[in-house]
Formats: C-alpha cells, sequence, structure tokens
C-alpha cells in the first residue's frame, strides 16, 4: 500500500495545477449564432475541467466541416486534417501515444458518407477515445447540401426536390459493426444530458461512439424543432452505468431503465425514431482495445543497434 | 537445334565434362507457379553469393497466383546472374535454363530472354504423355524454338523424382537445385544449409526427403551431363550480406529509429512489411496494417504528428490515394515518409513488373504548392541506407520525403557490404519538455523556414495544427502576406537541402559526346552499358541521380561539357520518327521533363515500358543508335539483341 502511494506522488510529479473551464478555451468560435456546435464546445470545456484533463496531454482531432473546427477552441493540443479523415489521424496518434487523451469530433458528413469506411474499422479497433458525431443532417459549411442523415423528402441545393433515400442510422450501423463497445444518443438542446453523455463517453474505457443530434440554424432550423418544444418527442433511456440525470425527470416524463450491457435492447432502441432515444444504448469494457493488444516494449538505441546486428547476421554472406 | 536425349548413358563410359571459364553466367528457372522453381532460384542465388560471386536475382512472376497450368504466360521462376566481380544488374540474356514444361520455356524464349546457343534442362515428360493435345504442343514448341541453336537437354525429371516423393511437383525444384550445384560447381554443404534455412519452419523429414531429390539431381547430373561452369569469386574483402529491395526497406527502417509502419496490402511493396511484421516490436516498432491506402498514411500522419517520424509503404496506385494527405503533410509540416515501390503504370497496369513511372506523381502529384524532398534509390544497399537518410532529412526539415524503389529493387536479390548500424541513425526519443513562452509552433527562421517541431504532452505548447493556410501560431490565415509568407517558408527549406547537398559523380570521363543521365534501379545496367561502349572507343558517360527534390547541384554546368545528353529510363516517351510524333509534340521520359525544366538543355531520352528491367545490351544500342544520328560515329557493329520492339531511338 505504502509503495502505490509513493507511487501515484511520484506519477503526479508535483503538478497541483487546476484547470478552470477557461482554461480550455482557444480561439473565439466562429460558428453562426444558435448553431448546436456551441453547446458541444461549452460541454467538452466543462468535461475536461471537471475531469481534470491536462490541456497538454488532451489532443482533439477533427476532419473538414463545420464541427470539424472545434479544435481551434480548445486550449489543447488539436489536429484539424481532411475531410472524413479524422478517425485515421486518430488512430496514429493514440496507436504512437496510448498516454494521451483523444477526442474526435466528426460532422455526419465527415462520418458517416466520405470517412465511412474508417468509422467502421475504427469501430473495430476500439481505441480508448471520445468520438463525437454533430449530426445536424446536412452539410453546412459547404452551405447546404444533402448528407446520409438528411430525412427523406428533405430539401437542400443538390437535391432540391427533396433528399431521395431513407437516411441512414449511424446508431444502428455503428451496432452492427463487430467490436462496438460504447454506443450513445444525445442532443445539444439538453446540455446535462449532453454533458453527462460526454462524461460517460469519456470514462468508458474504448471507442465511445456519441451521436449528438443539433440543429444547424442555417440549413436545417426545422429539423428537430418539434422535439425541442415538445420534451415527450424524446425517450430518456437510463442506467447507473449509463447516462441517469435525475434533474431531467422534472421536464422529460418520457424514459425508461435499459442496462447498457443488453445489446439486442440496444438494437432495438437504436431503431426507434419516434420518441427519440437519449441516452447510452450500449457499453461493453470487456472489448478488447486495439492500443492494448498492440502495445510494444520500448527500446534503447543501444538494444537497437544490437538487435539489428543479430539480424543483419542473418543475411550475412 | 541439337535435340539430346541422355536418358540411357548412365552406365556408358564417359569422358570427363568440358570446363567452361566465365566471369559471368546466367541461369533461368521456370515453371508453372506452385512448383518451386522461385524457391530453387532463391536457394541457388543465395548459395552464390555466400560462395563469394557477385550475384543479381530476378522473380519472373505471373500476375495471377494460379494461372492454369502449361501456358507461356504462366511462366513463374528466377533470372540468376552469376559473376565472378559484383553483379549490378539482370544481364542480357539467360545461357543456361532450366524448364519444368515446354510451354513455360516458349515463354522465355518469345521474351528474346535466351542467348542464342542457351543450354535448355527441359523436362520431358510432355513428350509422351497419355494427352495427344499435350503431345501436339510439345512439338510445335519444339518447332517454335527451332529457329534458334539452343541445345535442349532432356531431362526425366518426374520419373527421377517419383523415387523419393509421391508427387513430383513438389520435389522437381530440389532435383533441379542439384542439377545446377554440379553444373556450377556449389559447395554442397553450403546447399545442404540453405535447404536447410528455406525450409526452417518445415518438419525435419521434409528437410530430408528435400535434400534426397538435391542429391539425386547432383548425381544424374554428374553422370549424365558433359559441361560444367567455372564462375571463380573474387571474394570480397568486406562482409557481406544478401537480401533483395523490400528487405532492405525494412531493416533500413529497424536502422532508423522508426516506430510506426502504417501500410495496406499492394504488390510489389508488401513484402517489405512481411520482415517488419516479423521482426518490427523487437524495434519497438508497430506495423498497423489498416483498412485502406487512405487510413494508411492517414495513421503515418497521426503517429508522426504524436511522436516519431512514421513511415507508410506503397505502391503507384496507393500513392494516388495518399494524396491529399501527402499535401496535408506538406501543409502541416508534420514529419513523413512514404516508400513507394513503383510498378507499371496506369490503373492497375503490370502489378508484378517494373516501371519509373511515378516519378512526376511524386513530384507534382498533390494539388497545391506541396514542397517536399523525393529519393530514388539506385541499388538494393540503396535501399537499406534511404531510409536513415530519409528520416533524418524528415526530421531535420519537418518535411514529407518520397522514397522511389521499384518491382526490380524490391524483388531482385543481391549481396552488398553489411551495413554496419550507428546509434546516431536512431530517431531520438520523443521530447516532451515545457515549450519556451515565446516560442510558436511555426517560427519560421525567415532565412531557411526551419523551425522546432512540439508534439503533444510538451505543457505549453498547445496549439492545432491545420490543413488551412496558417499563421506561425497555427492560426488560421487567409490574408495575402501570411499565404505568400508561409509558402516561401515551407518552399525555402528545399532550397536549404539542395545547398547541402554534393553534385552527383560523373560515370566516365567529365566530358565527351553523350551523356547518359539515370535515376532510380537502372543504375547498374546503364554503367554497364556506357562500359561496354567505351570499350569500343565511343565517348560516352553516365550521371545517376538519388535526388529528384531537391535535384543535386551542377547538373547544367555538367550537362554544359557534353555535346548531348539523354536520359535512360523505365517509362513511357514518344520515339522521334514514329508517326505525328514532332519535336513538338513528342512526350518525354519522366526525368527528361524535369531535367529539360531544370535546366533548359536539349535533354533526349531513350525510355521503354516492357514490363521487365531494361537490358544492358539495350541500353549499349540505344546509345550507339544516339550517336549515329547525331553523325558522331558511322553504324556501328551491334553487339546486344533489341529488347523489345524497336530498338534505337
Amino acid at each position: 500500500m505504502i509503495a502505490t502511494c509513493s507511487l501515484l506522488q511520484a506519477s503526479l510529479g508535483g503538478d497541483e495545477r487546476v484547470f478552470s473551464m477557461q482554461d480550455y478555451e482557444g480561439a473565439q468560435a466562429r460558428w453562426c449564432s444558435g448553431c448546436g456546435d456551441h453547446a458541444v464546445l461549452t460541454a467538452a470545456q466543462r468535461l475536461l475541467a471537471e475531469e481534470q484533463l491536462k490541456p497538454e496531454t488532451t489532443v482533439f482531432v477533427s476532419g473538414i466541416g463545420c464541427s470539424s473546427r472545434f479544435p481551434h477552441y480548445m486550449r489543447t493540443y488539436g489536429f484539424h486534417g481532411l475531410h472524413g479523415r479524422a478517425l485515421p489521424v486518430a488512430t496514429g496518434i493514440k496507436l504512437h501515444r496510448p498516454d494521451l487523451d483523444v477526442f474526435v469530433t466528426m460532422g455526419d458528413g465527415d462520418c458517416t458518407s466520405i470517412g465511412a469506411a474508417h468509422w467502421i474499422h475504427a469501430i473495430r479497433y476500439n481505441m480508448d477515445m471520445v468520438v463525437v458525431m454533430l449530426d445536424n443532417g446536412i452539410y453546412g459549411l459547404t452551405k447546404n447540401q444533402t448528407s446520409p442523415t438528411t430525412p427523406e423528402g428533405y430539401p437542400s441545393y443538390t437535391q432540391p426536390h427533396g433528399s431521395f433515400l431513407p437516411p441512414m442510422n449511424p446508431l444502428q450501423a455503428t451496432l452492427g459493426v463487430t467490436n462496438a463497445s460504447f454506443v450513445a444518443q444525445t442532443a445539444e438542446w439538453v446540455p446535462q444530458h449532453l454533458f453527462a453523455t460526454l462524461q460517460a463517453a469519456n470514462r468508458h474505457k474504448g471507442f465511445s461512439f456519441v451521436r449528438i443530434l443539433q440543429r444547424c440554424p442555417e440549413y436545417t432550423p426545422d429539423l428537430f424543432q418539434l422535439a425541442v418544444k415538445k420534451p415527450d418527442k424524446l425517450m430518456l433511456i437510463e442506467h447507473e452505468d449509463g447516462v441517469l440525470v435525475p434533474d431531467l425527470h422534472e421536464i422529460y416524463k418520457n424514459r425508461r431503465s435499459h442496462d447498457p450491457r443488453d445489446i439486442e435492447i440496444g438494437r432495438r432502441l437504436a431503431e426507434q425514431n419516434e420518441p427519440i432515444p437519449l441516452g447510452v444504448l450500449f457499453r461493453d469494457e470487456s472489448r478488447p482495445r486495439y492500443e492494448e493488444t498492440r502495445r510494444v516494449r520500448k527500446f534503447s538505441a543501444e538494444d537497437k543497434v544490437k538487435r539489428l546486428n543479430e539480424e543483419l547476421d542473418t543475411y550475412a554472406v | 537445334m541439337a535435340t539430346v536425349t541422355v536418358k540411357d548413358t548412365g552406365t556408358k563410359a564417359r569422358k570427363p565434362p568440358r570446363l567452361i571459364e566465365t566471369r559471368e553466367h546466367t541461369v533461368e528457372i521456370v515453371s508453372d507457379p506452385g512448383e518451386g522453381a522461385q524457391k530453387c532460384g532463391q536457394i541457388f542465388g543465395a548459395v552464390a553469393a555466400k560462395m563469394g560471386n557477385g550475384a543479381w536475382t530476378v522473380e519472373l512472376i505471373p500476375a495471377e497466383i494460379q494461372p492454369p497450368p502449361r501456358i507461356p504466360a504462366g511462366a513463374s521462376g528466377n533470372r540468376i546472374r552469376i559473376g565472378s566481380g559484383p553483379v549490378t544488374n539482370w544481364g542480357d540474356h539467360a545461357n543456361v535454363v532450366v524448364a519444368f514444361n515446354e510451354q513455360v520455356l516458349l515463354n522465355r524464349h518469345r521474351v528474346d530472354g535466351l542467348a542464342e546457343d542457351a543450354v535448355v534442362l527441359l523436362e520431358n515428360m510432355w513428350k509422351e504423355h497419355p494427352d495427344e493435345t499435350i503431345r501436339k504442343q510439345w512439338v510445335a514448341a519444339m518447332k517454335e524454338i527451332s529457329s534458334k541453336r539452343y541445345r535442349v537437354i532432356e531431362v526425366p525429371m518426374d520419373e527421377l523424382c517419383r523415387t523419393v516423393v509421391e508427387d513430383p511437383r513438389k520435389g522437381k525444384n530440389m532435383f533441379v537445385l542439384g542439377v545446377l550445384s554440379w553444373i556450377y560447381q556449389r559447395d554442397m554443404d553450403l546447399v545442404r544449409d540453405q535447404i536447410g534455412f528455406a525450409f526452417r519452419t518445415k518438419s525435419e523429414e521434409i528437410y530430408e526427403k528435400n535434400v534426397a531429390l538435391l542429391e539425386l539431381g547432383y548425381g544424374w547430373a554428374e553422370e549424365n551431363l558433359d559441361f560444367q561452369v567455372l564462375i571463380a569469386p573474387e571474394a570480397p574483402d568486406v562482409p557481406m550480406v544478401v537480401m533483395n529491395g523490400n528487405q532492405a526497406v525494412a531493416l533500413g527502417a529497424a536502422a532508423a529509429g522508426f516506430e510506426m509502419t502504417a501500410m495496406y496490402p499492394i504488390t510489389p511493396a508488401t513484402s517489405a512489411s512481411f520482415l517488419l511484421g516479423e521482426m518490427f516490436q523487437d524495434f519497438g516498432g508497430i506495423l498497423h496494417q489498416a483498412e485502406d491506402e487512405i487510413a494508411a498514411v492517414g495513421v503515418a500522419v497521426g503517429a508522426s504528428y504524436a511522436g516519431k517520424t512514421a513511415l507508410t509503404i506503397t505502391s503507384g496506385p496507393g500513392l494516388a490515394l495518399k494524396t491529399e494527405f501527402l499535401g496535408l503533410a506538406a501543409m502541416t509540416e508534420v514529419p513523413l515518409v512514404v516508400v513507394d515501390v513503383q510498378r507499371g503504370g496506369p490503373a492497375t497496369g503490370l502489378p508484378t513488373k517494373v516501371e519509373q513511372s511515378d516519378l512526376l506523381a511524386s513530384l507534382f502529384g498533390q494539388p497545391g504548392d506541396a514542397p517536399h524532398v523525393v529519393m530514388a534509390a539506385a541499388t538494393i544497399e540503396d535501399c537499406f541506407h534511404s531510409m536513415v537518410t530519409a528520416r533524418r532529412i524528415a526530421e531535420t526539415f519537418r518535411m514529407l520525403v518520397i522514397v522511389l524503389t521499384d518491382a526490380n529493387l524490391a524483388t531482385g536479390v543481391q549481396p552488398f557490404p553489411r551495413p554496419d548500424p550507428q546509434l546516431s541513425w536512431i530517431a531520438p526519443p520523443i521530447d516532451q519538455s515545457p515549450v519556451p513562452p515565446d516560442v510558436r509552433p511555426y517560427d519560421w527562421d525567415p532565412k531557411t523556414g526551419l523551425s522546432r517541431r512540439f508534439i503533444p504532452g510538451q505543457p505549453g505548447g498547445m496549439h492545432t495544427v491545420t490543413g488551412l493556410q496558417h499563421d506561425e501560431n497555427s492560426k488560421v490565415a487567409y490574408s495575402s502576406d501570411v499565404v505568400q509568407r508561409s509558402s516561401t517558408m515551407r518552399s525555402r527549406k528545399l532550397a536549404v537541402l539542395q545547398q547541402a547537398l554534393t553534385p552527383p559523380e560523373v560515370h566516365g570521363d567529365d566530358e565527351g559526346d553523350l551523356l547518359v543521365v539515370g535515376w532510380g534501379s537502372t543504375k547498374g545496367a546503364i554503367e554497364e552499358a556506357v562500359d561496354r561502349t567505351r570499350e569500343e572507343g565511343l565517348s560516352v558517360s553516365s550521371l545517376h541521380l538519388r535526388f529528384l527534390s531537391p535535384l543535386e547541384p551542377g547538373l547544367k554546368e555538367i550537362f554544359s561539357r557534353f555535346k548531348r545528353v539523354m536520359t535512360v529510363e523505365i517509362n513511357y516517351s514518344d520515339d522521334l520518327g514514329d508517326p505525328y510524333i514532332t519535336e513538338e509534340n513528342r512526350r518525354y521520359g519522366q526525368l527528361a521533363w524535369l531535367l529539360r525544366a531544370h535546366t533548359l538543355v536539349d535533354v533526349d531520352c531513350w525510355t521503354r515500358v516492357l514490363g521487365e528491367p531494361l537490358r544492358p545490351g539495350s541500353i549499349h544500342d540505344a546509345i550507339v543508335g544516339r550517336l549515329v544520328r547525331d553523325g558522331k560515329i558511322g553504324s556501328a557493329p551491334r553487339r546486344g539483341k533489341k529488347q523489345g520492339k524497336g530498338g534505337a531511338a
């Protein structure tokens, strides 16, 4: 016990810094007023302060799109990369540096369209990171084009007569992939739920996929209008091992308890559109994590030279 | 064509075999895929190297894993060129060919792979095969090859191997190894050792059967063949290793201290990852097989951003898919090394065959201005050392470095001086020290464009790197002055590197009628061809470039000392004199394009895309043809055979 305690002190290294929400604030956000991204940014800053994550060992990774400006507005390390390619970058970061806390923010087009292959495989890798998909059902940054999650019949500039296809359900898709370990849904207009969900995602060891329903005031202002106005259009999916916010019970009467270990019920809830389920649909921390499976011993340069000489000997003439 | 049937000569009193003493000989072993000709060739090549001979082996590979048996296009095997001294390329024509059926022999015959007087050791089970179609094919093949003076020796491989194994398809290769071991007077202990090494994961029983087959072949040759070949080794005085270019890339990656390689399977690059997969973890490294080529480079960029410079290995089509990420690496100044093992293109092209067609794509493939380094390995030894150099440049200059190799280097096997690994080659541990308050993420030195990189974990260094235009603070910036300044800074680094490079050395005289310029795997063949023309009294030299971006210094000055400059490359160019082709519309070889733009010298080119390495004889003929056209010489005697359609330009 004594050894453990002294080790613990040593690892803290006398770091007595305390971080407030302001310590995580980066550049002034340039999203439209009324954009759901603002709420997510606040929730993320609150989460980091609550969990006291060190700014220098936290990395926000994003692709391209409105929500992908996210890392610029945090005061952590950040990587604002390519459209659809946030997850490969995050995979590289976490694989090489499992010591870092990695957060990934993507939009619906970023994640489920151009980056769909990476999304499926990242679920399978199940690396310990928080992956939020900010889903406003439209391409916003490029100004109003249909995305895979745009509701059928909903008009955009590319499909002015309405989206031709039934929308993709990212929750079902995620739950269908081998080795999924955490799948949740929340909404930006329920900030307490949003925060609690991000906290559960961060505490989960594995690939924590969170779909955040959000409004785009420019192009899909009416997408969740009814749900915003009428709390009974939402259903809180509650569990001690998932998300449970008693403060919300006053407003949200539509609730059901669901043990997130039960993937079958989780899948059925994911299919449900009315009422919209909010909460943790599935969670299993026993799933293998790629960065652990692939963890390697580190060697000194001297060891490497010695090892290389042995290897070269097998090719000696 | 002389046919010798030697089935029944076993008991007759024989003359001692005729001994052919030569400085070099080329052997080919060809079979249907799955019959082990490649294994036989690899062991034979390794034994040659171990006996102190120079050697170069080339894999002859069909594109399919299991094409139908007994078709010319299915020919699979190895060509091994052995010399007294170093051998730098695959040569011109094979002197001895072992063929497991007459159809795969036809393949080698039709591509003009065999010397006029080649000795052909041919499995004769097909000649009297119960299937009439096969018998007819045999007769037709014999007729077809009768245009040459091959000496065909029929060998009852199947019949003899049946005395040792039930299925001779799984044993003929070791029998043939025995035959070749007798012909070339190989040290049988070394051959047995090498068999043991090649089958080290197999049972003792398999080893013993293979040795029994080896000895059966050796004995048969001793009793039945009337010639032996002596290639006296001039053993090198430094320790040597023998491997192929992909193995050299993998070992070079370990020597450079890489700890992350991300890849997606693609021929002919993949085998570099086989070796990394086996041993990389013993160097603290992770080989990550990504879901696709884009993810592979993305993972490498992510890892590099967060720590040590990472590596990704690919081939042309993969390079195309990685393009956007390469631009991102340039924009964010995340160091990255990409190895492109070139194959024939475009599209799926010739997946298993050599070409040097990715030069311009690797230089200019990224939309926008994405300054980066492009190097090309000229030898298998270079494949090893390039990795150390590339890693160091990438790290020092915060830059993308593309290393070009090709299928010829990747699968060719050659002995070279054993590298002496140095501590200084290995990437230092990552820096996690606090970043001083006044240092910015892109604190470009206005003179050099260089800046210090800091990575996650360093307190005080928090910033977001971005693919958008950005200023010194890594803040998104669209203002004109920032765009111009940051573009200048990213480009300036190349100029700094260029000034640190040494001018290339001219092979041959420093001035003359013709300078041949090459890059990549053609070095050995070009220099051999140039040496032949010089022996003939022609005023020809050559130059080989290892850096393509930035180009090595002094080129224009060197070119000015020659009356004519001509590149030799394995990529497509139009030939003057072909229909519609004029000086105005002629498309040049890729290095020629580059050098013309770079030096404003009227650089000519001779390039071929034959799906095989260039032969020194063909290059020789192209050089002579060029000099004849320029009126430097009258028509010169042609030594080599034309390679493929069309000879000299």
